[in-house]
């Protein structure tokens, strides 16, 4: 039943504009950051590291959009109440729309290899290194996707799914940050210091990104999308007919 | 058969519905009536486990609803109330997503959708994405959609609402061709429709039971039942004479040229005698008939009693 579900979801992002749209941003910003903003050439170094270093940012805007329709359409078109009378549980349909938008997304990443093709040109990349990180970039699409399907079934506006988790995933990615982690300091112990640090996205994804595909880093990522995945099934279930 | 003890539903201090208590028989096209804001839509929420209940329960073949959810939806086609569907789909898309998942696949999938498309008459817009559909079309993919399955239970909300004469008359005659072991169940405020394709009414007002019987048990609850209706040609002449006669117990103005006389419950027509004192009495008459009974009077009284 899960299948049938991403198979309904994924074809209606390609039978709207939604998915080409998203795509087609995607990969003209992630160029732009990475030629412009990020210096590929002028570096001297055959990497993809620019690339990496813009996602997370990229990401910050580009997932929530994707994901703000999800369930916000479902319940203001009143589709859900015909979803959740069919023999499914909501447990599949959260897994299924999940899966399926994942898939662009990872779709929308795959179609960035002329990049790779461009370093593996003009020099001798570490493509274990490369192929870590696009791995990395897909489990970070996956997590601000399950932030982004969570704050989706909490409001059926989705101007207000979109914001909502632009901020939460923009605390995610800051967390880590100096910027927090200086503020906080001499404030908090080490071990909130510490625990505050360890939820951010960027950290993790930072690690993989370069090359350290480590079992902890990635079991933080699938820990993330199960947690608000969860709280996604539990908003769905709970306020499905508000 | 469905069983429904004790329903309660209530958001936040407002009581949707107030301990219904129903059964429903297989064979039985229950016509679900009651004002706006009655509780009927938030009835087959819960009935299809769409709404959990507050309390009491919902018992369909021996299952309970809430022990087992999906079992019983697969016995149940629901048609939700303005036939909600995913909007970018087009009407085969949308009948194959809704066939897979009711579990059918090749050969038996392309035949269940080829046969509920000839039965609803979807053929010309197979192709058309449904938000470009008119109401009337749209209102029968859902129909479809609800029906692919050959349901044992079917639950339409208000399946004729915004759809003209014809459509209406199209979407009864779908509904009284089914099988006759089905239970369906339809919402509805249009009291023509009771009579016209169900075999039992329930009237349900301020989320309580009022009125549970068949149409024709629904008529003689009007006042008018029975009554007979005298149309004049010009003004209504002096009528004393028609309030003497036997077994005559009141004369209604309808309006300035018709009358509706009312007989005692003993009578079991006023007809005759009325027929002749209208020759006696030399009226020019347009039209004279007996009454069946006013359902919109009986509704009236029913749901505004209750609600008083």
């Amino acid at each position: 039943m899960v299948g049938v579900i991403f198979k309904r979801e994924f074809s209606s992002f390609f039978a709207t504009p939604v998915a080409y749209v998203f795509i087609f941003m995607f990969l003209m910003l992630s160029g732009v950051f990475t030629f412009f903003f990020g210096n590929l050439f002028e570096r001297g170094q055959a990497d993809l590291q620019p690339f990496f270093n813009f996602l997370p940012w990229l990401y910050l805007f580009l997932v929530p959009a994707m994901a703000m329709k999800s369930w916000a359409e479902e319940r203001k078109s009143g589709s859900i109440e015909l979803l959740m009378t069919l023999p499914i549980t909501t447990g599949q349909a959260v897994v299924g729309k999940f899966l399926a938008s994942w898939l662009v997304l990872g779709l929308a990443l795959l179609l960035t290899f002329p990049l790779w093709l461009t370093v593996n040109y003009l020099g001798q990349p570490d493509n274990g290194t490369i192929l870590a990180a696009y791995l990395g970039g897909w489990l970070l699409a996956g997590a601000f996707l399950a932030v982004g399907h969570c704050m989706s079934a909490l409001s059926k506006n989705q101007i207000i799914a979109f914001i909502l988790t632009v901020v939460v995933c923009f605390a995610f990615v800051l967390s880590g940050t100096p910027i927090v982690l200086n503020a906080l300091k001499g404030f908090v112990p080490s071990l909130v210091l510490d625990t505050v640090a360890s939820f951010s996205f960027m950290l993790h994804f930072e690690a993989i990104s370069k090359g350290v595909l480590s079992l902890t880093d990635i079991v933080y990522f699938v820990v993330s999308m199960f947690a608000w995945l969860t709280a996604c099934f539990l908003i769905v279930e709970y306020k499905k007919a508000d | 058969m469905i069983q429904i003890k004790n329903l309660i539903k209530r958001f936040g201090d407002f009581v949707a519905v107030d301990g219904l208590q129903l059964e429903v028989k297989p064979g039985d096209i229950v016509g679900f009536l009651g004002p706006n804001g009655a509780g009927k839509s938030t009835t087959m929420k819960m009935l299809t486990g769409f709404l959990p209940p507050t309390s009491g329960e919902i018992v369909i073949d021996g299952d309970t609803l809430s022990k087992a959810p999906l079992k019983i939806k697969r016995k149940i086609g629901y048609l939700p109330e303005g036939a909600p569907a995913y909007a970018d789909m087009t009407v085969l898309q949308f009948l194959h997503f809704i066939a897979q998942v009711r579990g059918f696949k090749g050969k038996d999938k392309k035949q269940r959708i080829k046969d509920v498309v000839d039965k609803v008459e979807l053929q010309d817009v197979l192709n058309r994405p449904i938000e470009n559909l008119s109401k009337g079309f749209k209102r029968r993919v859902g129909l479809a959609q609800a029906i692919i399955h050959d349901p044992l239970i079917l639950i339409l909300d208000e399946p004729t609402d915004g759809l003209d004469p014809n459509q209406k008359h199209q979407v009864r005659k779908l509904i009284q061709n089914l099988s006759k072991d089905k239970i369906v169940i339809i919402s509805t405020h249009i009291l023509e429709e009771v009579t016209a394709v169900c075999n039992r009414a329930v009237i349900i007002a301020s989320g309580k039971k009022v009125f549970d019987g068949t149409p024709k048990e629904l008529q003689e609850n009007s006042k008018f039942h029975n009554a007979v209706t005298i149309e004049f040609e010009g003004d209504k002449p002096d009528i004393s004479q028609l309030k003497l006669a036997p077994g005559v117990t009141d004369i209604v103005e309808r309006d300035q040229h018709t009358i509706s006389v009312i007989g005692h419950e003993s009578y079991e027509s006023l007809f005759p005698q009325i027929m002749d004192l209208v020759h006696l009495q030399g009226w020019h008459i347009k039209a004279m008939y007996n009454e069946v009974g006013q359902l919109d009077d009986v509704f009236r009284s029913l749901t505004t009693e209750e609600a008083a």
